[in-house]
């Protein structure tokens, strides 16, 4: 490890960028060893927003762990509960009835627009454009809208317990969604009129930060970050669970692997998120919104594992169970760890200019990463 | 690169600022498709969804009675130790002890607003309410006693 001021002895600098950096998205710290304006090394430091999440999993109930995993990756907390009540159920051995498996996926889905909704804003701004910052989160605020009337919150929702979902839909939601596809489709077209398809943008993205494929997959990374390097590695389509697997949707690759290929791959995505609610929406069946489950319960002895597509990529929960009311011990492998470390190596070599679009395109999300 | 090259590339670059500035214009033109809200200005007509979950409640009813027998499911399905419930002997008229509730004492500060405990009651004597206006200048404030003074369990509840 470097020292973290002066110069190496090779007479290159040594500059951190963060913890507090608006280019870092939250409390990052970054060691940068320049040559020039050159980058030769990135040591990224963490543990600044580290709040134990999994020690604390340990002391609380199956019914009580989900809503804490809402804190990893707040963007897509959603996901994050789908996969903890994957996990309990998969220990279970509960059948979730079909009505819960259709909102959950919907529900996915819209956090997943939400999530590279603000993704896309923020990272706009990241290179200097202002303006599509507003425009992202106008879109992001209907999607939280239909949230707040279904699970009552708009961020850290909670809306999933095992075996099903905490309630039944909101009478209003189907309509409510219709109208934003509807609407949203269109935004999308603006979306690359305003950005994708400005000169000065795609000079400033494209052939930065490139990440070839045997590193996207030495280093682990998934998600948008490994399928813009041409890995397919979607979860939804490799592993389908609840109801990905009857829905048809394309699994979005680029072969760049630059960071305008990451761009690209998000826009794409988002199309195909709507598709998928365009197919569910619209067949949600009748039913029971909830498994029946005893009021306390008792994973059986042993380990489970789920892995979910969140918005970053892919994310496991794997529970060890000693047959009691508390997980003997929870461990959660987040998409953004992994597609950090990955940043040396696709920002070595380049300007230091270039490293925000390419931190950019990652979309880290801080808490994820460190937990 | 040629200059041809060079020209049509300066070209290329004002016409796709141009196509941006197209989308930005429209909404300068067209204000009613912003969708900002001027709180706290808007406080009168501001709607918040029925399921917002804001701050837990009791409900008592016109007699001043509330469905909590005090139980303590909510304490024990509440990850954070929000709920703190004191119970007293209560002498029923037949002249056996019975557990009842005294105290129901709610820790905003502590809270997340999860829903596990209006999920666990098993008496719907809590719910979520939509005030979510919760700033205060004292910490001591937020600790609240959800019955109300002199309310007593709503007869037929068990």
């Amino acid at each position: 490890m470097h020292e973290v001021v002066g110069t190496t002895p090779e007479g290159d600098f040594i500059i951190n960028v963060g913890p507090q950096h608006p280019a870092t998205h939250g409390v990052l710290h970054l060691v940068i060893t320049l040559e020039g304006e050159t980058i030769k090394n990135i040591e990224p430091h963490l543990g600044y927003i580290h709040r134990s999440i999994e020690k604390m999993c340990e002391s609380l109930t199956y019914r009580q762990f989900i809503y804490v995993t809402s804190r990893m990756d707040y963007l897509s907390a959603h996901i994050n509960n789908h996969a903890c009540a994957l996990c309990v159920e998969k220990g279970l051995q509960v059948e979730v009835p079909l009505r819960a498996q259709y909102i959950r996926v919907i529900m996915d889905e819209l956090t997943r627009i939400a999530s590279h909704e603000l993704w896309w804003g923020a990272m706009a701004m990241d290179v200097g454009a202002f303006t599509p910052f507003f425009y992202a989160f106008r879109e992001r605020e209907t999607i939280n809208e239909i949230m707040e009337e279904t699970c009552g919150a708009r961020l850290t929702m909670n809306y999933m317990v095992p075996g099903g979902v905490m309630a039944d839909l909101h009478p209003q939601f189907q309509q409510k969604v219709k109208n934003f596809i509807a609407l949203y489709k269109k935004k999308i077209d603006e979306y690359n009129e305003l950005v994708t398809g400005n000169i000065i943008f795609q000079n400033r993205m494209k052939g930065v930060g490139y990440l070839s494929a045997e590193d996207a997959i030495s280093y682990g990374c998934s998600g948008p970050v490994a399928r813009a390097s041409s890995v397919a590695c979607d979860v939804r389509k490799r592993y389908p669970y609840d109801v990905y697997g009857l829905v048809q949707f394309e699994e979005v690759l680029e072969t760049g692997g630059d960071a305008f290929a990451r761009y690209w791959v998000r826009i794409q995505e988002m199309q195909q998120s709507v598709r998928i609610i365009e197919q569910l929406i619209d067949n949600i069946p009748e039913g029971e919104f909830q498994a029946k489950t005893k009021a306390v319960l008792k994973l059986p002895k042993g380990e489970f594992y789920q892995r979910v597509e969140t918005a970053r990529g892919e994310l496991g929960v794997y529970i060890v169970s000693e047959g009691g009311t508390t997980p003997y011990r929870i461990k959660f492998r987040s998409p953004g760890f992994s597609n950090l470390s990955a940043l040396n190596q696709m920002a070595k070599g380049g300007k230091i200019g270039d490293l925000v679009a390419t931190m950019g395109t990652l979309d880290l999300v801080i808490p994820d990463i460190d937990r | 690169m040629s200059i041809k090259q060079y020209i049509q590339d300066v070209f290329n670059a004002i016409k796709s600022l141009l196509k941006g500035m197209r989308v930005t214009g429209y909404y300068f033109f067209h204000p009613k498709e912003i969708i900002t809200e001027q709180y706290p200005d808007n406080k009168a007509t501001l709607k918040l969804a029925d399921r917002f979950k804001g701050e837990v409640v009791m409900l008592h009813d016109e007699n001043n009675e509330h469905a909590c027998t005090g139980c303590t499911a909510c304490e024990l399905a509440c990850p954070n130790g929000t709920i703190k419930i004191i119970t007293q002997f209560d002498i029923t008229p037949g002249g056996k002890k019975k557990k009842a509730l005294n105290t129901f004492v709610y820790h905003l500060e502590l809270c997340t607003m999860c829903n596990l405990c209006v999920e666990a009651c098993p008496t719907g004597a809590i719910v979520m309410a939509q005030n979510f206006e919760h700033s205060v200048y004292d910490r001591k404030q937020l600790t609240k006693t959800l019955n109300k003074p002199g309310s007593k369990l709503r007869a037929g509840i068990e």
